[in-house]
């Protein structure tokens, strides 16, 4: 794979890996005894052995490979397989952390297992290590696609995904290790985030730099999904990490902002990474991939442009409905819940484009599992859609808020919609990547794809009744003005619906590690088809891309 | 400089009102406007067959040299 880069690519990336190890010693040297040092030997090690998987390919002959016949794949089926590894990791967090609610004898008394500790390893390690790596995938292949246009170079993307892994690797070493801002969803400190600063600057410049090299004049509807995505999390993600470090040699670090202030920052940051980060590049996905696989042009294109809009706009203002009954003030709280009400419009505009696409496909999408995938996601979407604009809603939010409805509607979203169009897309891609002729099993396919839907059916009614339950009974007083339960009371009716999650997760769990193990044998051992079309000629043949009879 | 709360409140309520408005009042008529259909439909189309490779101009040149035609 290395050998594929120019002699000048290799020299180049040696730099940047050098560097980055450099910094790392500096960070483990300064950092002496505090978790910031643990981090710079992490940072080492990362970037020494990138040094020499490069060095090793050093010497090896010039690439002949022709850039100009074909698209630059290498760092997506890369990014493919690092996503389904934090897939297996983050769900297995995941059942892990559920089973502690159920059974709290399973945190075996360490620090570093506890429930407050591993519990972002989880969220972490499923949005931004499975969501996050599949997005940036997926995003490289159809930016080339739609373009009809190379990466304009080959180092690049490589630093991207590399350098967001890293900066996943040092979040989650940091979590086990008790290093977090206390920021749902913006946990890792400063020096995490400063890094994270430049892999998506660099990200959306390599973005921008496609898009000036395409040859298509109009810009595909995805690439403004997945654009969205890389310039509003920039944006969010710089303003909502703004803090003091403590001491530059440690790991601790102080907000900019405090009180009311600091938790309007976090929820405007925290409810945008659902909009942003889970949501609009996922239907960037959609939107190239259901078109695609199902082999009919998206239904209403216009209205793919209007429901772009709609959610760009719309959604930076809904973060406010996180913090009804508040100190926040009240017409703020308002704003956030008429935005959220009215978010329906642009995310039911997206579902049902999806679905009328599939209508009079409905044949395939019982046929082929892939699809499946892909469809059950734009239903979920719809629906948790629904539900999140439902929540929003002041009165409604007094009932569920700080229950387990919120973690079931965030599961719905996660499982149901995130999960199951990332899946179908990386079913869609494998044998387009590796040039194999077809997926290894489809019968593992069909497992997978009822094992997801199960678990996130059992996952989802086990926390709605189990949150509406926490808070009925929360709000329920006796005649003398008391409340009726203690919070153990309500606990011990939350346990059978505690079992009942764990179980659906694991489902969901098992899923993920069939559909691993499904792309890896999809590459091993399938035959290789010689595709007609983007094979990479020697430039020295001089052979024409594409075969004389077109 | 202090800018009291109710000058930001007036601001948010009046402006912040009047300019979502005009945004979305533009983007449903970009989005609908009757002569852009047929450069849509191509952009819907346009993916369903996207495997052949980059462009190439006629001669065998690279047309990624040049900026977007």
């Amino acid at each position: 794979m290395m050998s594929n880069l120019t002699r000048a690519e290799r020299a180049n990336a040696m730099v940047i890996a050098g560097t980055g190890a450099f910094i790392g010693l500096v960070m483990a040297a300064a950092g002496r005894g505090d978790p910031m040092g643990a981090h710079g030997w992490i940072v080492l090690a990362f970037c020494g052995a990138l040094f020499f998987v490069v060095g090793s390919a050093y010497e090896d002959p010039e690439p002949t490979q022709d850039r100009t016949a074909s698209y630059y794949d290498d760092p997506t089926k890369v990014g493919i397989l690092i996503a389904l590894f934090w897939a297996v990791v983050g769900m297995g967090m995941g059942v892990w952390v559920a089973s502690q609610l159920a059974w709290p004898d399973l945190r075996f008394d360490a620090a570093w297992s506890s429930f407050g500790r591993i519990r972002p390893v989880h969220t972490s390690g499923v949005i931004f290590g499975f969501g996050g790596n599949a997005l940036i995938a997926t995003s490289f292949h159809i930016m080339q696609r739609t373009c009809r246009a190379r990466m304009p170079d080959q180092v690049t993307p490589w630093f991207v995904l590399l350098g967001f892994n890293l900066f996943c690797i040092v979040a989650s070493s940091g979590y086990l290790m008790g290093v977090t801002q206390s920021k749902e969803y913006a946990e890792p400190e400063w020096y995490a985030d400063l890094w994270l600063v430049v892999v998506w600057v660099v990200y959306f410049v390599l973005y921008i730099r496609t898009l000036a090299r395409r040859n298509e004049p109009h810009i595909y509807v995805a690439n403004w999904y997945y654009l969205a995505f890389i310039l509003v999390v920039a944006v969010l993600h710089i303003v909502n990490n703004l803090a003091v470090p403590a001491s530059l040699t440690g790991a601790k670090s102080y907000s900019a902002f405090a009180g009311v202030q600091d938790a309007m920052t976090q929820w405007w940051y925290g409810h945008n990474a659902v909009a942003f980060f889970l949501t609009s590049g996922f239907l960037g996905m959609l939107y190239y991939f259901l078109p695609k696989r199902a082999e009919r042009p998206i239904y209403s294109y216009r209205l793919s442009i209007l429901s772009f809009w709609g959610i760009t706009f719309f959604y930076i203002w809904a973060g406010s409905h996180h913090l009804h009954y508040t100190a926040l003030p009240h017409w703020v709280q308002t704003l956030g819940m008429t935005f959220s009400v009215m978010l329906l419009v642009p995310s039911w505009a997206s579902a049902g484009n999806a679905l009328m696409t599939l209508n009079g496909a409905w044949h395939k999408v019982r046929d082929d599992a892939t699809l499946r995938f892909m469809m059950v996601a734009a239903v979920f979407y719809g629906l948790s859609t629904f539900e999140g604009s439902f929540m929003a809603i002041r009165p409604v939010n007094g009932l569920s808020h700080y229950t387990d409805w919120t973690v079931g509607h965030v599961h719905a979203g996660a499982m149901g919609w995130v999960a199951l169009i990332s899946f179908g897309s990386i079913y869609a891609l494998a044998p387009v990547l590796w040039r194999r002729e077809t997926i290894y099993s489809w019968k593992a396919v069909e497992w997978h794809f009822w094992l997801a839907l199960a678990g996130t059916v059992i996952y989802v009614f086990a926390m709605w009744n189990s949150g509406i339950t926490q808070g009925l009974m929360w709000r329920t007083y006796t005649e003398s003005g008391t409340l009726a339960y203690s919070f153990t009371d309500t606990l011990v009716a939350m346990h059978p619906y505690y079992v009942a999650r764990t179980f659906g997760g694991l489902l969901f769990l098992i899923g993920a590690c069939i559909g691993a193990w499904n792309v890896v044998m999809t590459i091993r051992r399938m035959p290789s088809e010689t595709p007609e079309r983007d094979y990479p000629t020697s430039s020295e043949s001089r052979e024409p891309a594409l075969p004389a009879a077109e | 400089m202090d800018i009291p709360h109710e000058w930001f409140v007036g601001f948010s309520k009046s402006f912040g009102l009047f300019y979502l408005i005009a945004l979305s009042v533009g983007i449903t008529a970009y989005a609908f406007w009757p002569s852009l259909g047929n450069r849509f439909d191509k952009a819907a189309k346009s993916i369903l067959d996207d495997e052949d490779g980059p462009a190439r101009g006629d001669d065998g040149s690279d047309p990624e040299d040049e900026p977007c035609r």
